[in-house]
C-alpha cells in the first residue's frame, strides 16, 4: 500500500546496479556503440540524475534498466539476480506521457494492477488512493485528451505509483511541459518523497536540464555522448527544498555547464578529436546560430556570456542550446571555456556583416571545419555532371552512424550547406548539384 | 474523414515492383480457388435448382427480404471481423507468417469478388448438397470476401503501428499478451477498423444483390432478399416492382447508417489516438438516446461487466518478444530456410494444378481473346475513371468549400456510395433497348455509377479540411482561375482524391462483371468485355475458362494499382500531405 513504506533495506543499501553495460548495433565497418561500459548504482532513499544531451544514450540505458531492452553486454543486478525482461517493482514514467487515450484516468492508473493480476476491489481502492495523493481527485472519469499536460503526467505518476514501485524511472517527465506547470510538478514530487509518502526506496531520472538535476538529484551522473560513458558524478549536498537563487545553488549550475561543454581531452597521442566526416552533427538552424552570435556579440554580453544565463534569456533549453554553442565553436566562431561562450574575431566580424557577407563567411568556415561539407563539395566538382544523390553519403555515414544519425547529420549538411550556398539540393530528386536555382 | 486508414489498407509501405512473395501469392490464390472447384465437382452429385423458398413479386414481403439481406450482410460483417482479428495479428506478430500472408491479403483485395462467385457457390453447395445452408453459406462467404480484405489490411497496419511509448508502457507494465491485445492494440486499431467496416458495408450491399440470385450452370440459387426479389422482376419485366426494391433498399441503409454506423463511429470517436479534443465530435441521436435511457444501461452492466471480465481473463499466449534487441540463433535461421522452401514448393504444386486444369481444354487463342477482352474493359474503366474525375472533382471542391453546402450533401454522397447500383441496372437496359443504343457504349457508364460517389465524398472532405489561411493567402495573392487549381486547391486535395479513385476503380471492375451482360425479362444486353466472357462461362459453368478469366481479370488489377494508383498515392503521401 501507499503508505507502507520502506521498511525492508535500510537507507543506503544499494536496491539496483548496472555492470559493464554496454549496448552497441552492428554496422559495415564493426559495431557501433551507444553506451560503452556503464556502471551505476542506486542506494535506498536517493534521487540520481542521469544528465547528458541528446544522443548520449541516456535514455537507452533507461530502458535496459527497466528491462525493455536487452543490452550487448553486461547485467542489471536488481533484487540479486540479472534483469531479464520488464522487472517487477520498476515503474516508468515516460516523456510523452504514454498514457492510453481510449481508458479513462482512473481505467489508466488501474491497467497495471490489472495486469498484476489485483482483485478489482483492491485495484480500485489503490488507484483511487493514488488518483487522490497525486492531487488528481475530481478527474477520474476524465480521458486524456480532455486534461492539460501537467494533468497528463500526473496521471503518468500515478499510474507508475500505484504498482508501489521500488524503483522509479523517470525519462524526461518534465520536459514536455510549459516551465511553470513543469516546476509545479517538481516540487509536489519533491514535496511527496521528502515527506516519505511514497513506496518508491529509489528514483532515476534522465534529464538534459541542468537545474532540474541539481534541483531535484541527490547524486547526478554526466553522461558524455559518442558513446554514452559516464563522465563524473557530483554529489548535490543541498537539503530540499533547493532555492534556485542560492548562490551555491548557481555555483554547481555553472560548474556542470563548464564540464558539459569543456574540449573532449587529448588522446593518448596528444591529439584533440576534431569534426571528422562520420561525426555527428546535430540539426541546429542557421537561424539559432546567426541569432546566437548577435546575442552574445550585443550588449550586455559584448562578446562573451555565461551559458546558464544565456539559456534562461533566450529561454533555450541546455537541449537546444549545446547544438547550437558548439556548432559555432566547431565552425571557429565562438568558443566555451568555463561555462561561458566568447565570440572569436570571426564571430566578431560575422555579427557586424550583412547578408551576403555571412554567408560568404559561414561558406569558408564549414568547408575549412566540416569534412562532410568539403567531401560533398569535392565530389560535386569532380563528376562531370556536378550532381551526387543523397544515398551516396548516407550510405558513406551509416559506417560510422545509426541510420537515424546518418539522416539527421546529411540533413543538417544541406541546411548548412544551402545557407552557405556550396551547393543545391533537390529533396524531390534526392540529389545534390552545384546548379543555381535561377540558372 | 479518416481516409488515412482506409489508404492504409490500400497501400502497404512497399515498393511498386511485385516482390518475390507476389509470385508465390498470385498462384497460390488463384490456384486455390480452381483446386474449391475441381474438389467441388467431385464431390457433388448433379445439382437440382435449389429454391429455397419462393420469392413473390408483393411488396409486402419485401420488409422481410430486407431483413433476411441485412442479416446475411451482418453475418459476413461479423466472419470478417473474426477473420481480421485472427489473420492480421498473425500476420503482424509472426516473422514468417508476415511473409505469406501479407502478399496474399494484397493480391486477394485485388480479385474482384464477382469472378469467383461460381467458384465458392459449387464449394459450398458441394458441402451441404441440396441443403439451403449450403447456398446461404455461399452466399454469406461471397460478401465476406467483399468485406473482409480490407479490415484485415487496416488491422494489420495499425497493429505494426502502435506507438512505441504505449508499447512500452504496456510491456513495462506487465501486461500479458492477451491483455495487450484487447487494451492497447485493439483500441489503437479501432478508428482505422470502423472506417474500413463503413466502407466494406457499402460496397456489400452491391454484392448481396449479385449474390442472391446465381445461376451456375444447372445450378441456380434463390435466396429470399432484396436481390433475389430484383432478380424476379427482372425476369418479369415489372418495373414497378424495380421501384420498390430501389425504395426498400434505400429504407435499409438508411436505417443501417442511423442505427449502426453512426453510434458505433460516435462511441468509436474516444479510440482516436490525437491527444487534441476533436473540433466536430461526431454525434449519433440513437447512441445519445441509449446512454441516457436509464432501461437500457441497467441492462448494460451486466453485459459491460462480462466484456470487462473477458478482458481480465488470463489466457496463456505466446508473449512475443519481451525484449528488444535479441539475437536471432542458427536454429531460427535453419527453420527459416525450411520454411522458404516448404512455401515455394507448395506454390510450385498448385501452380502446376492449375496450368494443368486450364491446359488441358484451353490453349493459347483462349488466352489472346481473354487478354483482348480484358483490354476493352481496362479501357472502359480508364475512360471513366477519368469522366467522372472531370465531372466530380470540381463539383466536390465547389461544396467542400461550402460548409452548409456540404454538410448537406455529404451524407447523400455516402449514401449513393453505399447504394447498390445494380438494382438501377434495369432502367438502363429497357433506355438502350428502346432507343436500340450500342451496348459496348451505353452499358459502360453502369461499371462507374456506384463507386463514382466514393470520388465525390472523398473529394469534399478534402475541400473541407483545407486550411483556410491557404484560401486567404490564395485570395490575398490574387492567386484565380487555372492557378487557383493547379496550384492551390488541387494540390490539397489530392490525397483524398486519390483515395476515392482507388476505391472507385476498384469498385468499377467488380461492376464490369455485372454490368458487360444486363437482362431484362428474355432480353439480353451484353458488351465486350472480359466482365462479360466471365459472366457468361459461369452460366455456363465452363470451369477452366472461368479460372482463365479470374487470373487475367486479377492481373490486369494488380498491374493496374501497382503501376497508377501506388505510386499515385506514395507521391501524394510524400509531397502533398498538409498536416
Amino acid at each position: 500500500m501507499l503508505n507502507a513504506v520502506q521498511a525492508q533495506t535500510a537507507p543506503g543499501a544499494e536496491v539496483l546496479s548496472v555492470k559493464g553495460v554496454r549496448q552497441g548495433f552492428q554496422k559495415g565497418s564493426g559495431e557501433l556503440l551507444v553506451l560503452d561500459d556503464v556502471d551505476l548504482s542506486l542506494k535506498d532513499g536517493e534521487i540520481v540524475a542521469l544528465l547528458g544531451r541528446s544522443g548520449s544514450g541516456k535514455s537507452t540505458l533507461l530502458r535496459i534498466i527497466a528491462g525493455l531492452i536487452k543490452p550487448s553486454a553486461g547485467d542489471v543486478i536488481y533484487r540479486g539476480e540479472p534483469v531479464k525482461g520488464p522487472a517487477d517493482g520498476v515503474a516508468m514514467v515516460f516523456q510523452t506521457f504514454a498514457l492510453f487515450p481510449w481508458l479513462t484516468v482512473l481505467q489508466n492508473v488501474e491497467a497495471g494492477l490489472e495486469a498484476l493480476g489485483v482483485d478489482p476491489k483492491e485495484s480500485r481502492k489503490r488507484a483511487l488512493a493514488a488518483i487522490d495523493l497525486i492531487g488528481l481527485d475530481g478527474f477520474e472519469s476524465a480521458y486524456p485528451r480532455e486534461l492539460s499536460g501537467g494533468m497528463r503526467q500526473r496521471v503518468g505518476f500515478a499510474r507508475a505509483l500505484v504498482v508501489d514501485p521500488t524503483i522509479l524511472l523517470m525519462d524526461e517527465p518534465f520536459s514536455a511541459l510549459d516551465v511553470l506547470t513543469a516546476e509545479t510538478l517538481r516540487t509536489d514530487m519533491l514535496d511527496l518523497w521528502t515527506e516519505k509518502r511514497l513506496p518508491t526506496k529509489a528514483v532515476l531520472l534522465v534529464t538534459h536540464n541542468i537545474e532540474e538535476a541539481v534541483f531535484m538529484a541527490d547524486r547526478i551522473l554526466v553522461f558524455s555522448s559518442n558513446p554514452g560513458r559516464v563522465a563524473a558524478e557530483i554529489k548535490v549536498p543541498f537539503p530540499h527544498p533547493r532555492n534556485r537563487l542560492d548562490p551555491v545553488f548557481r555555483q554547481m549550475v555553472d560548474e556542470i555547464y563548464a564540464k558539459m561543454t569543456a574540449r573532449p581531452a587529448p588522446d593518448s597521442k596528444g591529439k584533440i578529436k576534431g569534426v571528422e566526416i562520420g561525426t555527428w552533427i546535430p540539426r541546429v538552424s542557421t537561424n539559432i546560430m546567426a541569432g546566437l552570435i548577435e546575442t552574445v556579440a550585443a550588449a550586455p554580453y559584448s562578446g562573451r556570456a555565461d551559458l546558464p544565463e544565456i539559456a534562461r534569456n533566450l529561454q533555450l533549453e541546455g537541449d537546444e542550446l549545446f547544438p547550437a554553442a558548439e556548432a559555432l565553436q566547431n565552425l571557429g566562431f565562438a568558443e566555451m571555456r568555463e561555462g561561458d561562450i566568447h565570440l572569436t574575431m570571426p564571430g566578431r566580424v560575422f555579427a557586424e556583416a550583412d547578408t551576403q557577407q555571412r554567408k560568404r563567411m559561414f561558406s569558408d568556415h564549414l568547408l575549412r571545419s566540416f569534412p562532410l561539407a568539403a567531401h560533398i563539395r569535392r565530389v560535386l566538382d569532380e563528376r562531370p555532371g556536378h550532381r551526387a544523390p543523397r544515398v551516396r553519403f548516407e550510405q558513406e555515414l551509416e559506417d560510422y552512424l545509426s541510420d537515424d544519425a546518418a539522416e539527421e547529420t546529411i540533413d543538417t549538411i544541406i541546411n548548412w550547406g544551402r545557407y552557405g550556398e556550396i551547393f543545391s539540393y533537390d529533396d524531390q530528386a534526392e540529389m545534390f548539384s552545384l546548379e543555381n536555382p535561377e540558372g | 474523414m479518416r481516409g488515412e486508414s482506409f489508404l492504409f489498407a490500400l497501400t502497404p509501405r512497399r515498393g511498386l515492383l511485385p516482390n518475390r512473395w507476389d509470385l508465390i501469392a498470385f498462384p497460390l490464390i488463384i490456384g486455390l480457388l480452381a483446386l474449391t472447384v475441381i474438389g467441388g465437382k467431385q464431390m457433388s452429385a448433379p445439382l437440382a435448382v435449389l429454391d429455397a423458398g419462393a420469392v413473390t413479386l408483393d411488396p409486402a414481403n419485401l420488409p422481410e427480404y430486407a431483413l433476411r439481406t441485412t442479416l446475411r450482410m451482418l453475418a459476413a460483417l461479423a466472419a470478417s471481423l473474426v477473420f481480421t482479428l485472427v489473420y492480421g495479428t498473425l500476420a503482424a506478430k509472426s516473422r514468417r507468417a508476415e511473409l505469406v500472408l501479407v502478399p496474399i491479403l494484397d493480391i486477394l483485395q485485388s480479385v474482384p469478388v464477382l469472378s469467383y462467385i461460381s467458384f465458392t457457390v459449387v464449394f459450398f453447395m458441394a458441402l451441404f448438397p441440396g441443403q439451403v445452408a449450403g447456398a446461404e453459406l455461399a452466399a454469406i462467404f461471397a460478401i465476406f470476401t467483399s468485406q473482409a480484405w480490407n479490415m484485415t489490411f487496416s488491422f494489420y497496419q495499425s497493429l505494426r503501428t502502435v506507438p512505441h511509448d504505449l508499447d512500452e508502457a504496456s510491456r513495462g507494465f506487465h501486461f500479458s499478451a492477451w491483455q495487450r491485445f484487447w487494451r492497447l492494440e485493439v483500441p489503437f486499431a479501432m478508428p482505422g477498423l470502423i472506417w474500413n467496416m463503413m466502407m466494406s458495408m457499402s460496397g456489400g450491399w452491391f454484392f448481396v444483390v449479385a449474390v442472391e440470385a446465381v445461376t451456375v450452370g444447372d445450378t441456380t440459387i434463390t435466396l429470399p432478399g432484396i436481390g433475389a426479389y430484383l432478380s424476379k422482376a427482372i425476369d418479369a419485366r415489372d418495373l414497378g416492382a424495380v421501384g420498390w426494391t430501389i425504395l426498400a433498399m434505400t429504407v435499409v441503409i438508411i436505417l443501417y447508417d442511423q442505427l449502426m454506423f453512426r453510434p458505433l463511429v460516435a462511441w468509436a470517436d474516444k479510440f482516436r489516438f490525437e491527444m487534441t479534443a476533436a473540433q466536430a465530435a461526431p454525434e449519433s441521436w440513437f447512441l445519445d438516446m441509449m446512454r441516457r435511457a436509464r432501461l437500457v444501461q441497467k441492462l448494460g452492466t451486466p453485459i459491460a461487466w462480462l466484456l470487462h471480465g473477458f478482458v481480465r481473463l488470463r489466457v496463456p499466449l505466446p508473449q512475443g518478444t519481451k525484449q528488444l534487441n535479441t539475437r536471432r540463433t542458427l536454429l531460427s535461421r535453419i527453420v527459416d530456410v525450411v520454411w522458404y522452401v516448404v512455401v515455394a514448393a507448395g506454390t510450385i504444386d498448385i501452380a502446376w494444378q492449375i496450368i494443368d486444369f486450364v491446359s488441358a481444354e484451353l490453349g493459347w487463342s483462349d488466352l489472346l481473346e481473354v487478354l483482348t477482352l480484358g483490354f476493352y474493359t481496362l479501357i472502359r474503366v480508364v475512360i471513366l475513371i477519368v469522366v467522372a474525375t472531370i465531372v466530380w472533382v470540381p463539383i466536390g471542391v465547389i461544396v467542400g468549400l461550402r460548409p452548409k453546402l456540404a454538410e448537406r450533401i455529404q451524407p447523400l454522397a455516402q449514401f449513393l456510395a453505399a447504394f447498390p447500383s445494380n438494382l438501377l441496372f434495369p432502367i438502363a437496359v429497357v433506355a438502350i433497348l428502346k432507343y436500340h443504343l450500342n451496348p459496348d457504349i451505353w452499358l459502360s457508364p453502369l461499371i462507374i455509377l456506384g463507386t463514382q460517389w466514393y470520388i465525390l465524398f472523398n473529394v469534399i472532405a478534402g475541400a473541407s479540411t483545407y486550411p483556410n489561411e491557404l484560401r486567404e493567402a490564395a485570395a490575398n495573392f490574387k492567386i484565380r482561375g487555372w492557378q487557383w487549381w493547379r496550384q492551390a486547391m488541387l494540390p490539397g486535395i489530392f490525397p483524398y482524391y486519390v483515395t476515392g479513385a482507388i476505391t472507385a476503380s476498384g469498385g468499377a471492375w467488380n461492376a464490369s462483371i455485372v454490368a458487360e451482360v444486363v437482362k431484362w425479362g428474355d432480353d439480353t444486353v451484353t458488351a465486350h468485355g472480359l466482365g462479360a466472357y466471365i459472366t457468361q462461362t459461369t452460366t455456363a459453368a465452363d470451369y477452366p475458362k472461368i479460372v482463365l478469366g479470374v487470373a487475367v481479370m486479377s492481373f490486369f488489377v494488380i498491374v493496374f494499382n501497382r503501376t497508377v494508383w501506388r505510386p499515385l498515392y506514395a507521391y501524394a503521401e510524400r509531397r502533398l500531405r498538409l498536416d
